[in-house]
């Protein structure tokens, strides 16, 4: 099974804001959201794991909030904020979060990381510290195959302790 | 090699022997702009960038006029932590400032870039850190020495007054940086002998602290996975596989296909030598669009050569063949007459192990560039040989002109090692076929998730039937093990390297070389040749399977014995001192001889041992679960212990074994590729389950101080986990598990 | 002697009363009764649609013919699928006009009593898996417009399947029997005191639509309890709820925008998304209604007479733990229990449904207040999780993977319960045996 591919026969303009800026987009509007920053914005950091919300990789914020862009099309981003994780660091909590993945080299191959950092961050906005079940419960959508998990988990206290004292 | 526009390379070429003679002093000079490629990676505009000429004593090293340090790697990062450690090497003997060094891939040529264990170049077997040890030290070594000989020469002082400190040289009233000395250090003669440190003045050898080379670009989106590689004009190609091994297309429409907005054209691939891919290819402007035409395309498929068989029928066969002598892998002592002695107890048992995929969370892709006579590749390169060979015969042109640029790699596990290079190879011939038809840009091969599930080259699926005899005082004296397992090497251009007297070495690895004293040893293998699942080798190859079985007969023995797991493998290991030494390191740090914090009413909790010896590292696990009322587990914590010789980066050390442990444990809990009819049941996530943060158990990790050369630590920590679990369930429950995965067995009878 | 006497005369009298039955019920099963009666106002296609083939297109969308008639992936209307009734297995035909094997021969009196009265072209019974008890309804005109339309459609030259039925329920004459029991030959009629949108709805809703026969509940000769009209009732592993107006087991508590979201578009903020048959109803059939036939069916449900559903099926939209829980993480009380349901979740399902309840990219995936997350039998939740759901209209898309492969039925079962609870507030009942058994309804 897989989301089934709709192109339009119609693509207007449309304005996005990624990563705070705004601008126009030829993009057809019921692409999804991964693909559209992937190879019309160019903005590579966001990842293709599975296609279907089950891995967590394409994970990107809309209005702050966690998505997995695979299955959102840009139709839905429009009106909204969309934070990849190039763009994650322009908040206290994205610079947290990055701070600590670098402090404890959490990554080993690195693809899922983008995905790991952007539900992490996602997190920390509404739960300043989470406990580990609270951790399991919001990343375990993010699938890492090298199992970088311990170090996640650590970085992720880690950001909550320099963001909460 | 690459270079961005405003770059000059000095080039001493004087690695060569022959130069030897001359005082190895030869010099080329490049200009940027006729090596530059217009790829993604950032580029400046010569006119932005001043100047920064390279001094490259050799081809591991380039020391820049800015300063910088980059490390040319043969080996692929993966995860595993190749960049940070060859680095980790050249800088300790260069004495470079950590933070000036960056790490770069090798271009394919296995003249300078040959993994000197495996044969060839390529990264595979743990063997990065062994094979580059003396090599990467040397290469730092003999830049330090250029430098310190251009500075004695420009300060007119004596190089043995000169010491030389996180990237720079200082001699009294005198001091300059790398950067600063670059251009005359080209200059400088290659010396042919060097001294390397004397290990106790190493500064980033062995430092916990060092930071990987990769944390940076990976947790700010900007490092390049093939992926997000992309070349002006380039097109995206999404394939269709059949559903079946070694079907061909019969009749196909791309109607609908070529209809999507944005597709460009639609080609057809055969597959090569083996027939295993042919497919068709939707090629088109942006993913999207390639993926959505892929979907409109309409295939018949003759699949009268295909392979039709499922996991019931091929397990069925196993067993068939176990009934039947195999051949004799390992013998030692007379087991058939040890288990007809008196007052023997015997153990009989199955092991059944299925098909795994690899999954990397990134799934198979490769760009390809054709031009005349050539073929460009960019790709997380893990066979450099291997691959050039296969698309040199595929295009018919010079090995030498197949250009491969190694980009990271978003998890392998052995699936980019492939040596039918069958991504790159069904890469090449769809760039082929466009190029017949006209369309001539680079090509991005890209499979989807569904694809790289089914797509074939999984860790064979095996069946082991073993006996097992202990004497009167539970010791054990024998062991006759059959294995049946497809080959991973058969058929490829590997066969004869590792197949011998008809026996596949890999295939038994980990049970015929077993350290056990076990004086009537008997392990034969049996291999099938009518089994079309293609397969491959699966990060700690055999391993991976037969660490499993041998750990969880070891601890069947010991419970049959009364014996404490642990002392029972103890006493058998008398003449393997190093693996006897992490057993004993594990027990202690996991107090293994105290009793075990119980679990909340109505749990209960074991715990469980494994040793395993592979590449010539050594890693012992304690696992302790806690089991619920209603048959689910979980794995609370691990210890582990590990000698690999000379630690080089501890920190990586810890984070290999960490994920080898969740990488083991993956696939113990849920992993299982099963066919039927031929055709691979799973496809997704939802089918073949990952596991996931909240399945993770802490781990604790101890590296066993040591001055022996470094071995790898990249496959090691997977092989113990799946039995260690096992035998730790067993402690908790006294259900023995024999096949895999063990998930569902547990909560399946309960309530 | 007297007992003996008054007992065979009372046997005699039946037997002779069931064979006059028998009799008429033999005789009367091929007799439409009034299928020439007048065209009710409220019948027919939209007036805006001119065209008759598109009149007879909408109408048989409308009559969703094509969801029975046709296997998924073969031709359209060529029949073949697969209905398993309690009595066995029986098989839709080719309604494509192929003289061989589709009703290419038929005339059109001969289509107009197969819906009228439930037989075939030779006059034998047909299975009410057909929905003649409700088409039975149709205006002579609706259903020649259909005829006309399944006339122009490429024709399919497939034979029909064998139907895989027992004694005694493979003797087809044994069927007029139900049917003189059962079955009503009335055609439609306007009830007088409604409106016109009230009228069309219920003909939309009775005749065309059939909802009755899924909605409401079915006897044990397997007939329509029409005193419980809309009540529910289970039908090959799907439950079709509970939809009267009772606000508190039926649909009285939508507002008319959700229902005619949820009819038009598949989806209503607030009460779910169509899954399984339902949403092939959407997608097939009820999509493509006009505005105002929506807008009819709306009011003709909100009259539909209220039904008290099972107790503990209660809507609730508001659930404790759900309100508890932000979008990213469960409460802290629900957390940390090792609950294998509430795991599972966390792994994969957390990735588009919320844990506060809303769907995490798609409304379509909105937990909170629909119907499938408040039964605590949890027939379409345990589907919906088994087979994945997919839902594809004009309006909307929404997708699910579905996770009945790789998971084991004690997982799921405790999934199922665990969503029940955090999302309904139900107590879920399910085991690993009743989800073995939903594998294969």
């Amino acid at each position: 099974m897989h989301l089934v591919c709709q192109i339009s026969d119609r693509s207007p303009m449309i304005e996005l804001n990624v990563n705070g800026k705004v601008r126009d987009y030829d993009v057809d509007p019921s692409m999804p959201l991964l693909w559209f920053l992937r190879d019309v914005a160019n903005l590579t950091g966001t990842k293709y794991g599975c296609g279907i919300a089950l891995c967590g990789a394409c994970t990107v914020h809309l209005d702050g909030q966690a998505v997995r862009s695979c299955v959102t099309p840009v139709a839905a981003a429009v009106g909204r904020k969309v934070t990849t994780v190039e763009g994650v660091v322009d908040d206290g909590i994205g610079r947290a979060v990055q701070a600590a993945w670098q402090k404890l080299d959490v990554v080993q191959c690195g693809y899922c990381q983008s995905g790991q950092i952007m539900s992490a961050a996602a997190l920390l906005r509404t739960n300043t510290q989470p406990s580990d079940a609270a951790i399991d419960a919001a990343m375990s959508g993010n699938v890492c195959r090298c199992a970088a998990y311990v170090r996640i988990r650590a970085a992720i206290h880690e950001a909550a302790a320099t963001l909460g004292g | 090699m690459t270079e961005s526009a405003g770059e000059i390379l000095i080039v001493n070429e004087s690695r060569r022997r022959f130069l030897q003679g001359m005082g190895g002093l030869a010099l080329g000079i490049y200009t940027g702009a006729a090596l530059a490629d217009q790829g993604q990676a950032a580029l400046r505009a010569a006119s932005e960038e001043p100047r920064v000429i390279h001094f490259e004593p050799n081809a591991f090293v380039r020391v820049g006029s800015d300063n910088t340090v980059t490390v040319v790697s043969k080996h692929l990062e993966m995860g595993q932590g190749t960049y940070t450690g060859l680095a980790t090497l050249l800088a300790e003997e260069l004495d470079a400032d950590w933070g000036q060094v960056r790490v770069e891939g090798a271009p394919a040529d296995v003249t300078r870039y040959k993994n000197s264990l495996l044969g060839l170049q390529g990264t595979g077997g743990s063997t990065a850190m062994a094979n580059s040890f003396d090599q990467m030290r040397r290469a730092g070594a003999v830049a330090r020495a250029m430098l310190v000989a251009a500075a004695a020469h420009e300060w007119r002082v004596p190089a043995e007054s000169i010491t030389v400190d996180s990237g720079w040289l200082y001699a009294k009233g005198h001091k300059a940086s790398f950067g600063q000395l670059a251009v005359k250090a080209a200059r400088q003669p290659v010396p042919q002998e060097v001294a390397l440190k004397d290990p106790k003045d190493f500064k980033l050898i062995g430092q916990s602290k060092l930071h990987r080379k990769d944390h940076i670009d990976k947790t700010n989106g900007t490092a390049l996975f093939t992926q997000d590689y992309k070349l002006p004009e380039m097109l995206v190609a999404v394939v269709m596989h059949p559903r079946r091994f070694g079907s061909v297309p019969k009749a196909i429409n791309s109607v609908r296909a070529r209809a999507v907005a944005n597709v460009v054209e639609v080609v057809q691939f055969s597959g090569y030598k083996t027939a295993r891919f042919s497919g068709v290819a939707v090629l088109a402007k942006n993913s999207w669009a390639a993926r959505c035409g892929r979907d409109a395309l309409e295939i018949d498929w003759d699949e009268s050569q295909a392979f039709k068989l499922g996991s019931a029928e091929i397990l069925a066969q196993y067993k068939d063949m176990a009934g039947r002598e195999g051949l004799v892998a390992r013998k030692e002592g007379a087991a058939a007459a040890a288990f007809a002695a008196t007052r023997v107890r015997l153990i009989e048992a199955e092991y059944e192990l299925p098909y795994l995929a690899h999954a990397p969370m990134e799934p198979m892709n490769c760009l390809v560039r054709l031009g005349d006579g050539r073929c460009e590749i960019w790709n997380g390169e893990q066979l450099q040989t291997a691959d050039q060979a296969a698309i040199a015969a595929l295009l018919n042109i010079p090995a030498k002109n197949v250009l491969l640029h190694q980009l990271y790699a978003g998890g392998s596990f052995g699936r980019r090692a492939n040596p039918s290079a069958d991504y790159l190879l069904e890469a090449v011939s769809i760039a082929r076929a466009a190029w017949d038809k006209g369309v001539r840009v680079p090509i991005k091969l890209m499979w989807t998730r569904e694809e790289d599930t089914r797509g074939g080259y999984y860790r064979p699926a095996s069946y082991h039937r073993a006996k097992l005899a202990l004497d009167g005082d539970g010791k054990l004296i024998a062991w006759q093990h059959r294995v049946v397992t497809q080959s991973i090497i058969k058929g490829t251009a590997f066969e004869s390297f590792a197949i011998k007297d008809g026996i596949d070495g890999l295939s038994v690895e980990g049970i015929a070389d077993m350290a056990y004293e076990v004086p009537n040893l008997r392990v034969e293998l049996s291999t099938p040749d009518n089994i079309g699942v293609p397969v491959l080798s699966w990060r700690s190859v055999g391993h991976s399977a037969n660490a499993f079985v041998s750990e969880g007969l070891v601890d069947e023995a010991a419970a049959v014995a009364g014996r404490d797991p642990y002392r029972y493998r103890r006493d058998m290991l008398t003449k393997a001192p190093r693996l006897k030494r992490v057993l004993d390191v594990v027990a202690s740090k996991a107090r293994w001889e105290e009793p075990l914090k119980p679990g909340s009413p109505g749990e209960r909790r074991g715990r469980g041992i494994a040793v395993h010896e592979a590449f010539n590292t050594y890693v012992a696990q304690v696992a302790e679960v806690t089991v619920k009322s209603n048959g689910g587990f979980k794995v609370d914590r691990v210890v582990c212990a590990v000698d690999c010789g000379l630690a080089i980066n501890p920190d990586v050390i810890v984070a290999q074994m960490q994920g080898g442990i969740g990488f083991g444990l993956a696939a113990a809990l849920h992993g299982a590729i099963t066919l039927r009819g031929g055709v691979v049941d799973q496809s997704n996530f939802h089918e073949y389950i990952p596991m996931r943060i909240d399945e993770m158990p802490s781990v604790e990790v101890h590296i066993e101080p040591s001055a022996e050369k470094p071995t790898g630590v990249g496959e090691v920590g997977v092989p113990p986990i799946a039995p260690a679990v096992v035998n730790a369930l067993y402690s908790a429950t006294g259900r023995r598990i024999r096949t895999l995965p063990i998930a569902r067995q547990l909560t399946r009878s309960a309530g | 002697m007297r007992i003996r006497r008054v007992a065979l005369t009372a046997l005699c009298a039946l037997s002779v009363a069931g064979a006059a039955f028998v009799t008429y019920a033999l005789l009367t099963v091929g007799d439409g009764r009034e299928s020439n009666a007048p065209q009710p106002a409220v019948a027919g296609a939209p007036a805006s649609i001119t065209d008759p083939l598109m009149r007879g297109e909408y109408l048989a969308r409308a009559a969703d013919c094509i969801a029975c008639h046709t296997i998924p992936g073969q031709m359209p209307f060529s029949g073949g699928v697969a209905f398993r009734m309690p009595f066995g297995t029986i098989y839709s035909s080719n309604i494509t006009a192929d003289r061989e094997t589709g009703i290419g021969a038929w005339n059109d009196d001969e289509f107009v009593r197969a819906l009228h009265a439930g037989v075939g072209r030779s006059g034998e019974p047909l299975y009410p898996a057909f929905p003649y008890t409700s088409y039975t309804a149709l205006s002579r005109n609706d259903i020649l417009a259909i005829k006309a339309y399944l006339f122009s459609v490429p024709v399919a030259h497939v034979p029909a399947k064998q139907n895989k039925l027992a004694f005694p329920f493979n003797q087809r004459w044994g069927l007029s029997l139900w049917n003189a029991l059962f079955l009503r030959k009335e055609r439609f009629r306007s009830v007088q005191g409604k409106s016109d949108a009230w009228n069309r709805g219920a003909y939309l809703a009775t005749a065309l639509g059939h909802c009755n026969e899924c909605h409401t509940p079915r006897n044990r000769f397997y007939a329509l309890e029409h005193d419980r009209e809309f009540a529910g009732e289970v039908l090959q592993g799907w439950k079709a709820y509970n939809i009267t107006s009772d606000e508190t087991y039926g649909v009285g508590s939508w507002t008319g925008q959700q229902l005619s979201d949820y009819l038009g578009k598949g989806h209503a903020s607030g009460r779910g998304t169509a899954s399984g048959p339902m949403g092939e109803v959407v997608e097939n059939s009820l999509q493509y209604l006009t505005q105002d036939d929506i807008k009819a069916l709306v009011t003709y449900l909100r009259d539909v007479k209220p039904q008290i559903g099972e107790r503990g099926s209660e809507l609730n939209d508001r659930p404790p733990r759900a309100l508890a829980s932000t979008a990213d993480t469960p409460g802290a009380d629900e957390m940390g229990h090792g609950d294998l349901g509430l795991q599972l979740f966390e792994r994969g399902c957390a990735g588009c449904h919320l844990w506060n309840g809303g769907g995490r990219q798609n409304e379509a995936a909105r937990l909170l207040g629909a119907p499938a997350v408040n039964d605590p039998d949890a027939d379409n939740l345990t589907q919906v999780v088994l087979q994945g759901s997919h839902l594809q209209t004009a309006h909307n898309e929404g997708f699910m993977p579905s996770f009945g492969g790789a998971y084991s039925d004690a997982e799921l079962a405790a999934l199922g319960n665990f969503v029940l609870e955090h999302f309904g507030g139900k107590q879920g009942k399910l085991t690993a045996e009743v989800v073995a058994k939903r594998r294969t309804p």
